[in-house]
């Protein structure tokens, strides 16, 4: 053992994070103190980012089985079988706090890590979701600035790439003010013989770090334990931020799938948070292995590196495999092709260490089980709130406004407004899968196969279909029916195109678990989750937590995130929000039972989120989507769009929109135009033939926008406010 | 017939440039560092963003191995598509007038335009009817030249998505055999995906193939 | 030896990253700026000074486009 040793006394560990009965643990665990480099292994290993500390244990509620289920929670990504051998990989992943920092490169950066545990499972990424969430523009210059670097930094990155970014959502809350949210979500395409665990490394093998040059990315806290020469002028050499590349990642991406095409790997893993020291420790984990690793063999970018640095760098672009020693040559072969740097950096062993060497001295040793799985779980210590936690922001329209300025202002609102202008920055059609763009349907849809174009009229071109939709307001009224909401109202959007949920991915953003409000909010919302996805048999396969987003002014509204996959046996039956013909009529499907509590027209009365939900009836909302999927599988239904934020009037008229075409409304006598019920109702059109048993509440036609008595309004007045609501609020 | 699209690192559609292609003839795959352009009729330099884009858009890719060929291709009459940064790629080797500038709005921007075919006696625009619905997809790509050049293609009024000086979406070199546009045809060759308006720019190169005495 | 060398758009082709810089400038408070360009910078050890106007020509500028200035022993 080198004779560093650890610094004197603990005010090293804490600046590390660790807590003094943490610490504790860990020497006891080791049967000593630990050197520097082990220390800041451990103290990245045992974060709340790496470990899920205060999430685990609840996490373990989530249902994670299913018939579709190809590999469940614990591996880089989840993944579903959706026939015809082929597999969907999916997750999705948060990049909260390096965005709030730097959001060019925080979001860019979230991309391109999600886009490696996708590729690191053997699938090719087909897709980029995103779901974003800034303080309120039209008050915030930061969230403006943060807004378009943000949306600037995911186009850059997975345009780069040649990954379509084919959906996603924006919201604005004044509760997001000072923690921004970017969850990034990417989709995978396998033949299953190609998914591949990160568990299957054998003693013997070589262990290979491919990928770009190591710096000193991302140290950042771990930089306390710097050796005592370096001086503050040295701050320059340590950039908190991450910088990607995604010219770098394609190449990984290639290389990568080429190695596991040609059956070169016996495992793989990405580098992401907490760099070689999480992903060689997974690795070793998992398989049941140990490791040796020796820093001076891994290419660096920078001079002079201390081993701790090399074993905490978080430089992206980087990728780490296992090969048998036979298979070594023809591995490098084929990185050299793709012009990736690649070394072999250490081996597999038979102990169950983790060993640190440099230059073929041991500079550290760690017990494998003690970096990954002796970390303490906490258990949580929930309280419901006993003071309201958010308060209401300005009032935007007056309560007795009427009905058509009421829709006015709704079609113009931050979270209702049109997302065109951000959209448009992103690439939806490279790799030719796209079938529906953002703002045609309410999920977005790929073909599986490639197009030929040589598929006879009668043949099926089978797709999947992708949502992200997350929801703050209303889980901040509700957490446990809020959560469930969300999950009913991504599967809704799968039905609007006449797909099927098969998984789900989820990110929950939440405040500080360590305050008994917060540990209820994300108690009830992981129950919420858990009985909404046994509801609807959609099982979770994987996922993220993001914690600590607090501010002095109390956590985040509560935030779960939910990425849905489903499939549809068909692409040329696929649905579309827009009206298309006109005497089509028009329906609602489903239990509608709208309130206020919660609701957008709430937010831009003034109120804060309180009250409660609407009551859910699980076996409408089950029969609802089934009839959506159907009506739209069987081209019953030309129309479909679920009844989301903003209530039954707000989708009829985003329908006109995105048609070009009129309509003429008789609701319900009584029923609330402005309230709110996610995921249990929808808006359809078609012949009157396929509408039976439904509730019939207008016919589509002409130019114009007709309710009853209330008001007549153009179409075209109405896409305009709501094509430039949210430009005019950027400025 | 049979296209070649070139493959450099860092270009994204050209698997898509191969399958639009493969709908009116056959195409191969020609890695950016042979030589050999293995016999084909037409030359396809697709989008995405080759070697990231560095220096300039297209900057490096015009000098890499297969180039030299394609260069020589084109001097002896050969056909050759440049799509986005192939556009780009041509106009910095020099088989094409003028340069790609920065998008006026300074972002990327993805859009489904209409656009004039201004010129329908060229062997990539012969067969197309007078607009196409096709999408764009880029940064940089606000045409600009100093010279008058053979515009082939420009933006229907109102449609121009990046400033381009007379609304210039697509030119050919003097000789015509060479053509250069913007937007992206092979993003519109299949109705379920978009339009199919770009399927007629490959048609009317395999046209123009079949009917050729090829220059010896 | 040391060389620098700047590459800026011509005068006359629109150059909307300088004029982005030039309007939001006066937004922080920063008055009196104009005539704001926005060009790239090639910084790198030559052996041979002679070959920087060549590597400007062929690689590192657009002669269409950009005029080049070459600052040596930077």
């Amino acid at each position: 053992m080198s004779s560093t040793s650890a610094r004197a006394g603990g005010a090293t560990y804490r600046e590390l994070g660790l807590t003094d009965d943490e610490y504790e643990l860990i020497v006891e665990g080791l049967g000593r103190e630990p050197v520097d480099v082990e220390l800041a292994m451990l103290s990245l290993m045992w974060s709340e980012h790496c470990a899920y500390k205060h999430s685990k244990k609840l996490l373990r509620r989530l249902p994670t089985e299913g018939p579709h289920v190809l590999v469940g929670p614990g591996e880089n990504a989840g993944a579903v079988d959706v026939g015809d051998n082929i597999a969907i990989a999916f997750k999705v992943e948060s990049h909260n706090h390096p965005s709030a920092v730097e959001p060019f490169q925080g979001a860019a950066t979230g991309v391109g890590g999600i886009l490696r545990d996708i590729f690191a499972v053997g699938a090719r990424p087909i897709a980029v979701l995103d779901s974003l969430r800034f303080g309120e523009p039209r008050s915030s210059q930061r969230s403006r600035y943060l807004l378009e670097h943000a949306v600037a930094g995911i186009g850059h990155y997975g345009n780069s790439i040649g990954v379509p970014t084919i959906g996603g959502e924006i919201y604005f809350e004044s509760s997001y003010e000072q923690n921004c949210l970017i969850n990034a979500m990417a989709v995978g395409m396998a033949p299953h013989e190609r998914l591949t665990s990160s568990g299957t490394a054998a003693v013997g093998n070589a262990v290979i770090l491919f990928g770009a040059l190591t710096g000193r990315d991302g140290i950042g806290g771990a930089s306390v334990l710097a050796s005592a020469e370096l001086t503050e002028a040295d701050d320059a050499k340590r950039p908190t931020v991450q910088i990607g590349d995604p010219f770098a990642e394609k190449k990984l991406m290639e290389c990568s799938l080429e190695l596991l095409d040609r059956q070169l790997l016996a495992s793989l893993q990405d580098l992401g948070a907490a760099g070689l020291t999480s992903s060689a420790s997974e690795m070793a984990s998992k398989s049941e292995v140990g490791l040796d690793i020796d820093v001076a063999k891994v290419p660096l970018r920078e001079a002079d590196m201390e081993p701790f640095e090399v074993m905490v760098s978080e430089s992206q672009e980087r990728m780490l495999c296992a090969v048998e020693p036979r298979l070594v040559d023809q591995v490098l072969e084929v990185c050299e092709r793709w012009e990736v740097n690649a070394s072999v950096i250490g081996e597999v062993t038979d102990t169950h260490s983790f060993r640190i060497l440099r230059d073929g001295e041991l500079v550290g040793e760690l017990p494998v089980p003690l970096l990954v799985d002796d970390c303490p779980l906490y258990d949580l210590e929930p309280e419901p709130p006993t003071t309201p936690l958010y308060v209401g922001g300005e009032q935007q329209v007056a309560t007795d406004a009427d009905a058509l300025t009421t829709l006015r202002a709704l079609l113009a609102s931050a979270n209702i407004s049109s997302r065109r202008s951000v959209f448009e920055q992103y690439d939806p059609v490279v790799q030719s899968r796209t079938v529906r763009r953002p703002e045609e349907a309410d999920a977005a849809v790929l073909a599986l196969p490639v197009l030929h174009g040589r598929c006879g009229p009668d043949e099926q071109i089978p797709a999947i279909a992708v949502s992200i939709d997350g929801n703050g307001r209303r889980v901040a009224v509700d957490p446990r029916a809020g959560a469930a909401e969300v999950v009913y109202e991504c599967a809704a959007n799968l039905a609007c195109v006449g797909a099927e949920p098969l998984g789900v991915t989820n990110c929950l953003n939440f405040g500080n678990p360590e305050k008994p409000h917060v540990a209820w909010q994300l108690s009830e919302a992981i129950d919420g989750l858990a009985q909404a996805c046994r509801d609807l048999d959609v099982p979770v396969v994987g996922g993220n937590v993001s914690l600590y987003n607090e501010s002095p002014d109390g956590p985040i509204l509560p935030t779960p995130v939910i990425g849905m996959v489903g499939r549809l046996p068909d692409a040329r039956r696929c649905g579309q929000i827009g009206f298309s013909n006109p005497g089509d009529r028009i329906a609602l499907v489903g239990n509608f039972n709208p309130s206020r509590d919660g609701s957008e027209i709430a937010k831009l009365h003034g109120s804060a989120p309180a009250g409660a939900l609407p009551h859910k009836d699980l076996s409408a909302i089950r029969a609802a989507h089934e009839r959506v999927r159907e009506g739209v599988r069987n081209r019953q239904f030309h129309s479909a769009h679920d009844i989301a934020e903003g209530g039954i009037l707000v989708a009829i008229a985003e329908c006109c929109i995105a048609g070009g075409l009129g309509a003429i409304i008789q609701l319900p006598d009584g029923i609330d135009l402005f309230g709110e019920d996610l995921g249990t109702a929808f808006i359809v059109s078609g012949p009157t033939e396929g509408l039976e048993g439904l509730t019939v509440i207008g016919v589509v036609g002409s130019r114009e926008l007709v309710l009853g008595d209330t008001f007549n309004v153009a179409v075209s007045e109405l896409a305009q406010i709501h094509a430039g609501g949210l430009s005019a609020l950027l400025g | 017939m049979k296209f070649g699209v070139i493959r450099f690192p860092g270009t994204c559609d050209d698997v898509d440039a191969q399958l639009a292609a493969a709908r009116v003839g056959e195409a191969e795959l020609l890695w950016h560092r042979d030589r050999d352009l293995k016999d084909v009729d037409a030359v396809i330099v697709p989008g995405g963003f080759s070697y990231g884009d560095y220096l300039r858009t297209g900057a490096i890719a015009r000098f890499a191995p297969i180039m030299e060929s394609v260069i020589e291709f084109a001097h002896s009459g050969g056909l050759v598509l440049g799509i986005c940064n192939g556009f780009q790629i041509l106009c910095e080797c020099g088989l094409l007038p003028g340069a790609l500038l920065v998008n006026d709005h300074l972002k990327f921007v993805f859009r489904q335009v209409q656009l004039e075919v201004v010129d329908r006696d060229t062997p990539f625009t012969r067969n197309c009817p007078p607009k196409l619905s096709i999408p764009v997809k880029h940064t940089t790509g606000r045409y600009y030249s100093p010279e008058p050049v053979q515009v082939t293609l420009r933006y229907a009024p109102g449609q121009n998505p990046n400033g381009s000086q007379d609304d210039i979406a697509g030119v050919v070199n003097n000789a015509g055999n060479v053509f250069g546009l913007m937007p992206h045809p092979e993003h519109a060759v299949d109705a379920l995906t978009g339009s199919t308006d770009g399927l007629t720019i490959f048609e009317s190169i395999r046209a123009a193939v079949g009917e050729r005495v090829r220059v010896a | 030896m040391r060389a620098r060398v700047l590459i800026r758009p011509k005068s006359g082709i629109l150059d909307p990253q300088g004029q982005a810089v030039e309007r939001a400038l006066p937004a922080l408070g920063f008055g009196g700026v104009s005539k704001v360009h926005v060009g790239r910078l090639v910084e790198l050890d030559v052996e041979d000074a002679s070959q920087l106007p060549a590597m400007c020509e062929r690689l590192l500028a657009n002669p269409l486009i950009e005029d080049y200035e070459i600052i040596e022993n930077a």
